[in-house]
């Protein structure tokens, strides 16, 4: 299996403050990661170190075996990064299908092959950004980080916001995602069950440090773990 | 607690079902056709650009006495599609767009001076010499906010008109370029007194350079732009080259401009500072705010719109036009430029519905 993501002793913030410490694991193409923890552990900083939006002050970030730890935000998106951010920030003044044609580059996935992943986004596919709902919205920043064909996705709290019916849906779709032409991706979540049904391996970060790596499969079993590090109740299981 | 070593690969597990999962979304014969098809959209002409254009074709025929008027309605709105360019698409504001226009006129009328009169290649130089200077300045306009722009900007044309007033060995300082003179138009077409043959050349590079445009902004590259200033970081993120595009818009910005002024100095056969003054930079904004931005026609109607109103009130009351001109300003900015938009948006729809478009 062909590494994609390798971290290693990573240890970043923003300004002074420092969140993540000594932050270490690697990812292999096809596979997908939840990334695990309660509020303020620095998941979504994770997430904007390896889009390269903090300051780092140690370790390495390697994508697909290139050392992109000096790399900008531009860089590392060329390189082969997706990011879905926790706000989708759609553009506002594009259509739909303008989104995902501003930003989109050559491979396997396509504006159209979005439209066949999410029907309901095809279908509007002539409406401004800001008139979609918050679903179509995720859907939207879901498809346009597709579009850039990435090595690696990173899908910060896809859920959050969202309908159960639609996060049914978006689960479904990311699980499609996940399972099609080795692509890695790192998906954070505060709800542990939702999300371990559909990953290969969780992490669980505590105070900006990896505290648990295990089979997502494992972990969704392991009840102490999950009450331990997340609070997740046994009932809920 | 299990802890891992920090660099340890993660445990595999086992992936059934990829090959029918990747099997439902497989990529379909022809899936560029949805970006393709919206490319071809955005290219294909509605009737109301048709009327735009024919009317502005046929408008010496049923105006013959305005060609003047209207000649410099043309330079406006070549003017003000430039700094459109760079405000509407990119975000970027400009206080000091009189600078590609003035550095344009002057080379046009040192070209024609010194060079040769050919008044094509008299624009090309014009052309060039406002790009020079704004891929120079464009590196001013990379960071900082939307108030740091308007002062470096403003910057950079005051310095350009200090420059020009002092050098007056070549510009003529106060005095400006006298003595143009330039050749006939592909040499067939002499400029005229009554501005016929100036008005249409003014139109035809307008025409040209807006065709440019319209194709450059409906491209990929065009709307990267505007993901960039509705949000740049996202953009950014999304692999789109931030600095690279807002150089080249800027520059190209700089050359649209640069062609306004070099017609400026060919129609008028006359260069002065006052194509670097702060006022022609304030219209500017004028233009642009009357007839909206991030559309190309908005400096076009803008122009028509300025022109006129300054026309008629300047006939009106030749001392104080420009009291009845910062009135339109106030007026426009403090709420009555969205009625206005709002009924010409009715009315370009319905417009469009008569020649059967989907929207003007």
């Amino acid at each position: 299996m062909r590494e994609i993501l390798h971290v290693e002793r990573l240890c970043a913030g923003y300004g002074q403050a420092m969140v993540l410490h000594d932050i270490g694991f690697s990812l292999g193409e096809g596979r997908s990661l939840a990334l695990l923890g309660r509020n303020g552990v620095g998941k979504t900083t994770l997430v904007n170190s390896l889009i390269g939006v903090t300051r780092r002050t140690a370790g390495t970030i390697r994508l697909g075996g290139v050392d992109i730890t000096g790399f900008g935000p531009e860089k590392r998106a060329r390189a082969g990064i997706g990011w879905v951010p926790q706000e989708r920030n759609i553009f506002r003044s594009l259509t739909v299908l303008e989104n995902l044609t501003a930003v989109a580059r050559p491979g396997p996935w396509t504006p159209a092959r979005v439209f066949t992943m999410f029907p309901r986004l095809g279908e509007r596919r002539g409406n401004m950004g800001d008139q979609l709902s918050g679903g179509e919205q995720q859907m939207l920043a879901i498809g346009r980080a597709l579009v850039l064909n990435p090595k690696l996705l990173l899908l910060d709290e896809p859920t959050e916001g969202l309908a159960p019916i639609i996060v049914e849906e978006l689960l479904k779709a990311l699980r499609d995602i996940f399972r099609a032409e080795g692509l890695a991706a790192i998906i954070v979540e505060q709800h542990a069950r939702k999300i371990l049904k559909i990953t290969d391996d969780a992490l669980i970060l505590e105070r900006g440090r990896v505290v648990h790596k295990a089979a997502s499969a494992a972990l969704i079993e392991d009840a102490d773990t999950l009450q331990g590090f997340l609070g997740v109740a046994r009932a809920a299981a | 607690m299990n802890m891992a070593s920090p660099t340890t690969p993660l445990p595999a597990a086992p992936v059934a079902g990829t090959a029918a999962n990747a099997a439902t979304i497989v990529n379909a014969p022809g899936t560029a056709s949805p970006a393709r098809a919206l490319l071809r959209r955005r290219r294909a002409w509605k009737p109301a650009e048709f009327l735009f254009w024919g009317a502005a074709l046929l408008a010496p025929l049923a105006l013959p006495r305005s060609m003047l008027l209207m000649n410099e309605i043309a330079i406006l709105g070549l003017f003000a599609l430039s700094l459109d360019l760079i405000l509407g698409y990119a975000g970027i504001v400009s206080l000091g767009h009189a600078a590609f226009l003035g550095v344009g006129a002057y080379a046009a009328g040192l070209f024609a001076l010194n060079v040769s009169a050919d008044p094509l290649a008299g624009l090309v130089v014009a052309m060039l010499a406002a790009s020079v200077l704004g891929f120079l300045s464009s590196f001013l306009v990379l960071r900082g906010t939307d108030l740091t722009r308007l002062m470096v900007t403003l910057g950079v044309a005051l310095l350009m008109f200090e420059a020009a007033n002092s050098w007056r060995s070549l510009t003529g300082g106060a005095d400006g370029l006298q003595g143009i003179t330039i050749d006939p138009v592909l040499g067939l077409f002499d400029f005229d007194l009554k501005g016929r043959t100036a008005y249409l050349y003014s139109l035809a590079v307008l025409f040209v350079l807006f065709l440019a445009a319209r194709r450059m902004m409906g491209s990929p590259f065009g709307l990267s732009l505007r993901a960039l200033r509705d949000n740049r970081l996202r953009a950014s993120a999304s692999g789109v080259g931030v600095n690279g595009r807002l150089v080249l818009v800027y520059t190209l910005a700089a050359a649209y401009a640069g062609a306004a002024g070099g017609l400026l100095a060919q129609t008028t056969q006359f260069v002065s500072l006052d194509v670097l003054e702060f006022h022609r930079s304030a219209d500017l904004m004028l233009v642009l705010i009357i007839g909206g931005t991030g559309w190309l026609y908005g400096g076009l109607i803008g122009a028509v719109l300025f022109e006129l109103f300054q026309d008629v009130v300047s006939a009106a009351t030749p001392q104080y036009w420009q009291f009845w001109v910062g009135l339109l300003l106030v007026v426009f900015v403090s709420g009555g430029r969205e009625a206005v938009h709002k009924t010409g948006a009715a009315l370009r729809q319905r417009v469009a519905a008569l020649f059967g478009g989907r929207r003007a």
